[in-house]
């Protein structure tokens, strides 16, 4: 029962490879039709991680700089920085004496001579912190807290920007998952309008597969498997676009990301993305097939 | 096996195709339904396959009522029951094995069972070792027999025929009735419209005479 069951699936897949292989142009434009509106909201998706990860690589956007008030002494500076080390919500402080702090500007910046003209150091004992998480909310803590001391002059934080990054970002997800949305519909009326035309052109073999007692099922398969066919083939025409694309964005990526002295690459499609994206384009194709299969069966009745 | 009750079939626009039909065939018979083109016979042929519905009356086919047939039972109704067309309704995509084969592959045959009953059938019409060609290739006679063989294909215990000599040479008609009347031999209960009728007056078989929608003479009622 099963088997013969299977049979019948097997040989509808069979028949509708058949049929679309016997006109490969007309074929070949509607998968493609359907692998550029599967390829736009998914390299889009693509580009919006690769830019979310690259702010992520970003952690030290988090850190924040302490100065402690000048009167404070460079021992009592040093101990602090000890304590909030110890805080659970501190991953790691970085504390620069004043007397470090003034020899590598003196270094770095050219002003040794204006800087000998000076009776002592200017520069505050300062302490770089790296908060333990980089969520805008629990920076802002650990800064707060430490703005209380009362050895703090000033705490200078620079998370904004990474804020308003990652707010942008999560707005360009949202907009790229609404624009995908919009196109996985277009995919199934894609394919159900093909399966449409189809259905006309093979009105006189449904009307005599109905006139000797095929049912709704057994003349509905082939067309459902046809446009399962057709998602398919978008999906990976797609899925070939898109690999194609970021390997030639590859290398510009790479010379760019050199040049701000990053190491970065461009993340594609894992295997598992791959899968899922050739699934949701079957899926999409029996969808469509399915809405026009209803819509039209119907109408040829026998006359 | 097939009763019609005082059976009216009216189409959009108000002509009455069947007006007060009323006959009853009994299982192993062989009917010929004649009367001039118009006369409603390819109507009562498409009520008793449920292509259409009566306006009034009833219809029974192996003692149901079709009436209270809901149309997603009717693909099951219909594996039952043999057509044969006038134009053949062959899939002309398909060679002649897997046209015949149709009506099987729905039923759900076991793929040697097809092979089995597709080979005995194409061997009652005589055109056992044509399985391979397209119909196309075929002439007019043998296209009809190819028809003929799927509607026995499935071993119907009813087979219905509308004109299956419409466009057959006179030599080639006797031929396909002469099969008509080997099959009721065997059993097979059989109702053939055709407007044939110097043919069928040859042959000894109840005649059904239908004149502008109403029976005008039934030969067992003499």
């Amino acid at each position: 029962m099963i088997r013969r069951y299977l049979g019948l699936h097997l040989q509808s897949l069979v028949d509708a490879l058949r049929r679309l292989g016997r006109q490969p142009f007309a074929t070949l434009l509607t998968a493609l039709v359907i692998a550029i509106a599967i390829a736009l909201p998914v390299g889009l998706r693509v580009l919006v991680n690769n830019v979310g990860s690259l702010s992520g690589s970003w952690q030290s956007a988090a850190d924040f700089t302490v100065y402690f008030k000048r009167e404070v002494p460079t021992e009592r500076a040093r101990a602090l920085s000890r304590e909030v080390a110890a805080r659970a919500d501190v991953a790691s402080v970085q504390f620069i004496d004043r007397a470090a702090a003034l020899k590598e500007f003196r270094a770095r910046s050219g002003f040794g001579a204006a800087l000998d003209a000076l009776d002592d150091n200017p520069l505050p004992d300062t302490l770089v912190v790296r908060p333990a998480s980089g969520a805008a909310g629990d920076v802002e803590g650990v800064a707060a807290a430490l703005r209380k001391l009362p050895e703090t002059d000033l705490v200078q934080l620079d998370t904004q920007w990474v804020a308003r990054l990652r707010a942008m970002l999560k707005l360009a997800r949202r907009i790229v998952d609404l624009a995908a949305a919009l196109l996985a519909i277009a995919v199934a009326i894609v394919v159900g309008n093909t399966i449409r035309l189809e259905i006309q052109n093979r009105a006189p073999e449904i009307e005599i597969t109905k006139l000797v007692g095929g049912t709704d099922a057994f003349i509905r398969r082939p067309f459902l498997y046809l446009g399962v066919c057709y998602g398919l083939a978008g999906a990976a025409l797609a899925c070939l676009l898109l690999f194609a694309t970021l390997a030639a964005l590859g290398a510009p990526v790479r010379d760019l990301a050199a040049l701000y002295e990053t190491r970065f690459a461009l993340t594609g499609l894992s295997l598992r993305e791959s899968g899922a994206l050739l699934g949701g384009g079957a899926l999409l194709g029996w969808a469509g097939a399915l809405l026009a299969t209803a819509r039209h069966l119907r109408a040829v009745e026998p006359r | 096996m097939i009763r019609f009750e005082n059976v009216h079939k009216r189409y959009p626009g108000g002509r009455d195709a069947l007006a007060g039909v009323t006959f009853s065939l009994e299982r192993g018979e062989l009917a010929f339904l004649t009367g001039p083109s118009g006369a409603g016979k390819s109507t009562l042929l498409r009520l008793i396959a449920l292509i259409e519905r009566p306006t009034r009356g009833t219809v029974l086919v192996n003692n149901r009522n079709t009436a209270r047939i809901a149309r997603r039972k009717i693909p099951r109704f219909r594996q039952r029951l043999g057509i044969v067309f006038q134009d053949h309704k062959l899939l002309y995509d398909r060679s002649v094995f897997d046209n015949v084969a149709l009506p099987l592959v729905i039923a759900g045959a076991r793929r040697r069972e097809i092979d089995k009953r597709v080979r005995a059938a194409l061997d009652q019409v005589g055109l056992l070792g044509r399985e391979s060609s397209a119909p196309i290739t075929l002439s007019t006679g043998e296209q009809q027999r190819v028809g003929i063989a799927r509607a026995l294909a499935p071993r119907p215990d009813v087979l219905i025929a509308d004109e299956p000599t419409g466009n057959l040479d006179p030599e080639l008609s006797a031929e396909v009735m002469r099969l008509f009347a080997r099959f009721n031999e065997v059993g097979v209960t059989l109702l053939i419209a055709t407007h044939d009728l110097e043919l069928v007056q040859q042959m000894p078989h109840r005649r059904l005479r239908l004149v502008a929608g109403r029976l005008e003479s039934d030969s067992a009622r003499k």
